[in-house]
């Protein structure tokens, strides 16, 4: 197979690009190279998809796991005075400790931990599973954090009302904290959620082909650094401003009921 | 058609409520003065469990309710509370803040709950903001709601807890004048409060407690005029 070359390429490039400069021909040559030749946008593609599954899955496991273990904290520190029920403080301790692991350990390390150590997957999807479940857990404990200041910004008098037209607690969470809380935690969701996608590109340790993982496929095999990584550069950058924007117009509906 | 025995209540070493002792009957107007400090709100709270009594009986409809095998959420449908900071529920509109509770405890369905949404705000005159959100009523009409609220799962029991001292003083007397139907119709109520008036008009007895006990009760024109406790005479002096 004949390795693409510049010189070789500009003999089958049509006349316009001949009579531009030296730079810019060598520049829309790398183009070339990254995007064009050999379908090389479809790594992109391909990597782009996993990029989303794992950021997707990790965001809902995150989420369900924060959640939980922001109401486990707030029911446990909400506890009147001298009365502790056992389960929650065993629950609690169970709590802090996650809490602290995972907070206290770069995320880097807890993917070589956990595929390497704990999960070894045998096959791609495994991979898959894994990244996920391990940037769900990482992320889980951040939501979890998030969401206790959520729980706590809404003040008693609300779990009062609700408790007091006979509504248990189960269903004042589900229909008057967690509603509210969700509109005053939303900024700071937003934030993991990016933060969370931009972490997806360690999973390339693990052997999964997420976009960063393609992207230095692409340099392995073109030895041209500069356009696939600005090109990755770029790839993230957008989609967390329409991340942004997305969050930013559901954050305006949910602010209905502040307008006077 | 409440009960309540030697009923204590302590947070941590400081003990608000020393052995009350009470009978409320069906149709009474039972207004609790006091001064601050007193447990006259702690009272009123521990007959809906809201606060958990450190000890005693509160008996309501023949059910012992500090009891563990009571389910309180059964029971605190047929009380309703009023909160002095009214406590609506801000993501919600007015007909939705009334209709949550009767519909998510399936006791009406939505078209009734709607249909009794606006039957309720007519009687506390706020036909009209059905579908606004709280944020935009005063204070007035947001506690005007909230009694609209409370009164949509048909409690047989109404409790005030300082219904109108986080209001403007120009929107109290609309706020009394709601409660003073309400008495007319015959509603149980348990209020406590600093309206004097109300008291003295709407009070079929009045109670004043002190230092986490009742200390003198009356019907109220013997309560104001000739009151017997040194400690009630000495705060009727400065609040009159």
């Amino acid at each position: 197979m004949v390795t693409l070359t510049l010189s070789n390429w500009l003999e089958t490039a049509p006349d316009w690009i001949l009579s531009l400069p030296e730079n810019l021909q060598r520049l829309l040559f790398q183009l070339y190279q990254t995007f064009i030749y050999q379908d090389r946008w479809t790594w992109f593609a391909q990597g782009l998809r996993i990029t989303f599954i794992v950021t997707i899955g990790a965001l809902i496991l995150g989420i369900i796991i924060g959640l939980l273990v922001a109401m486990v904290r707030t029911a446990h520190d909400s506890q009147r005075m001298g009365k502790h029920n056992p389960v929650l403080g065993v629950l609690n301790v169970l709590c802090k400790v996650y809490l602290a692991v995972i907070r206290g350990t770069p995320m880097m390390v807890q993917l070589l931990i956990s595929c390497f150590v704990i999960m070894v997957p045998k096959d791609d999807f495994g991979s898959l599973i894994c990244g996920i479940v391990t940037l769900g857990i990482n992320s889980g404990a951040y939501v979890a954090e998030i969401a206790r200041s959520g729980l706590m910004s809404i003040s008693a008098g609300q779990m009062e009302a609700g408790r007091s037209l006979g509504l248990n607690y189960g269903k004042t969470m589900r229909y008057i904290i967690i509603p509210q809380a969700i509109k005053n935690i939303l900024p700071a969701l937003g934030n993991e959620m990016i933060t969370l996608l931009k972490d997806t590109s360690l999973v390339s340790v693990i052997m999964l082909r997420d976009v960063t993982k393609q992207a230095q496929n692409i340099v392995a095999n073109t030895y041209q650094p500069f356009v696939p990584y600005v090109s990755l550069a770029v790839i993230y950058l957008v989609i967390v401003l329409i991340l942004t924007k997305l969050l930013g117009i559901l954050e305006r509906r949910l602010r209905a009921s502040d307008r006077r | 058609m409440i009960d309540v025995k030697n009923l204590c209540k302590s947070f941590g070493d400081h003990q608000v409520l020393k052995g009350v002792n009470e009978h409320i009957e069906k149709g009474e107007k039972v207004v609790i003065i006091g001064p601050s400090g007193s447990g006259k709100s702690t009272f009123l709270r521990c007959l809906n469990l809201l606060e958990e009594p450190t000890s005693g009986d509160i008996i309501f409809e023949g059910q012992n309710i500090t009891s563990k095998v009571t389910d309180i959420n059964l029971i605190r449908r047929k009380m309703g509370m009023v909160f002095q900071q009214f406590n609506l529920f801000p993501h919600l509109t007015v007909r939705e803040n009334i209709k949550l509770a009767p519909v998510k405890l399936k006791i009406m369905t939505e078209d009734e709950a709607d249909k009794r949404a606006i039957q309720l705000l007519e009687r506390v005159g706020l036909p009209d903001k059905a579908d606004s959100y709280p944020v935009q009523l005063s204070g007035g009409q947001q506690q005007r709601i909230a009694i609209a609220r409370a009164l949509a799962m048909n409690p047989d029991v109404m409790l005030f807890d300082e219904p109108t001292s986080a209001l403007d003083p120009e929107m109290v007397g609309e706020v009394l004048e709601i409660m003073k139907e309400l008495a007319d119709d015959g509603m149980t109520m348990v209020v406590v409060t600093h309206e004097m008036g109300f008291a003295r008009e709407v009070g079929t007895r009045v109670l004043f407690m002190d230092g986490g006990n009742i200390v003198e009760q009356n019907e109220p024109h013997a309560f104001f005029t000739n009151p017997k406790h040194p400690r009630l005479k000495d705060f009727l002096s400065k609040v009159l």
